[in-house]
């Protein structure tokens, strides 16, 4: 179950309409690394999962990603808004209009559209948070890009900075979680059994709060 | 909750104040028994819902939870995130 909350987890206030920069950094909405594929991946994968940590984290990171795809969707719709004729079709983003107007789809910069093909959800934790931290990086890294990108552009420029971080988090919390999960493991041999589905495991440690009220 | 006389500076405090709560929520995902990491949760989680119920009461509903507290459907009224201006 969700709850929405009427307000971008990071504020963005675009001026200035840029059609150019718009068909780039729609990519992080639904693109090969974008908030979309990362949303979906770690909300699928929480099923799957016998750690009661890594639930925990896969369920409020997820959580958290689709704020992200709001705060990207917010930018693209306020890089697009009141554009004429001619600024659609000098800027190239004519090819987007044929399809989808002014309206958002998901999609990665070259066109290519969403699919769940992008992420994995593997029903084995050291699988599915080694893919997590990978993903993390994947993200940042088209950060990166997207920020060489709009330098000029600072309304632009700072949301996407705070995105960039929110990536450097969740790549150290997943990289904790994965730990979590080893340390329960044998470390002569972390591969042995699958612990989210073969039954000749150990019972997982089920961490309490100790700190009471 | 300070007091904040405009709409976009009570909703920058919103969100300064619910990311520490949701900062410190990740962090306890991944160690549940750090008790001063816990302590800071409980306080920005107070300080994130009673500025959104402030905020709420004060310039419309942020969450349906809230948009009952009006005399009318506000909830359609006020403006959308991706609307600019005050969100």
């Amino acid at each position: 179950m969700w709850n929405y909350e009427k307000r971008l987890q990071h504020p963005i206030n675009i001026t200035k309409p840029n059609a150019k920069l718009a068909q780039d950094i729609i990519s992080q909405y639904g693109g090969p690394d974008g908030e979309a594929g990362a949303s979906m991946r770690y909300l699928s994968q929480r099923y799957a999962q016998n750690n009661r940590n890594v639930m925990a984290i896969l369920t409020d990171i997820g959580t958290e990603e689709l704020g992200h795809m709001e705060m990207i969707a917010a930018i693209v719709q306020q890089l697009t808004k009141d554009l004429s004729m001619e600024e659609i079709v000098s800027s190239g983003f004519d090819k987007y209009y044929t399809d989808h107007t002014l309206g958002i789809w998901p999609m990665a910069a070259g066109g290519v559209p969403f699919n769940a093909n992008q992420f994995q959800s593997k029903g084995d934790p050291i699988t599915d948070l080694v893919e997590d931290m990978a993903a993390e990086q994947k993200a940042r890294s088209t950060y990166d890009n997207l920020l060489r990108l709009t330098r000029d552009c600072p309304e632009v420029y700072e949301p996407l900075v705070f995105l960039r971080e929110r990536e450097l988090v969740h790549f150290q919390r997943f990289g904790e979680a994965l730990r979590i999960v080893q340390d329960e493991l044998d470390s002569n041999n972390y591969y042995a059994f699958n612990p989210a589905f073969d039954t000749t495991t150990v019972g997982m440690s089920n961490t309490r709060c100790n700190c009471r009220k | 909750m300070r007091n904040y006389n405009d709409k976009m500076s009570a909703l920058r405090y919103v969100d300064s104040v619910c990311l520490a709560a949701l900062e410190s929520a990740l962090f306890l995902d991944t160690h549940p028994d750090d008790c001063v990491a816990l302590e800071s949760f409980r306080r920005y989680n107070s300080m994130c819902n009673q500025a959104k119920s402030e905020y709420s009461k004060k310039y419309g509903p942020l969450t349906l939870a809230h948009a009952g507290d009006c005399k009318n459907w506000e909830w359609v009224n006020q403006p959308w995130p991706w609307e600019g201006g005050a969100c």
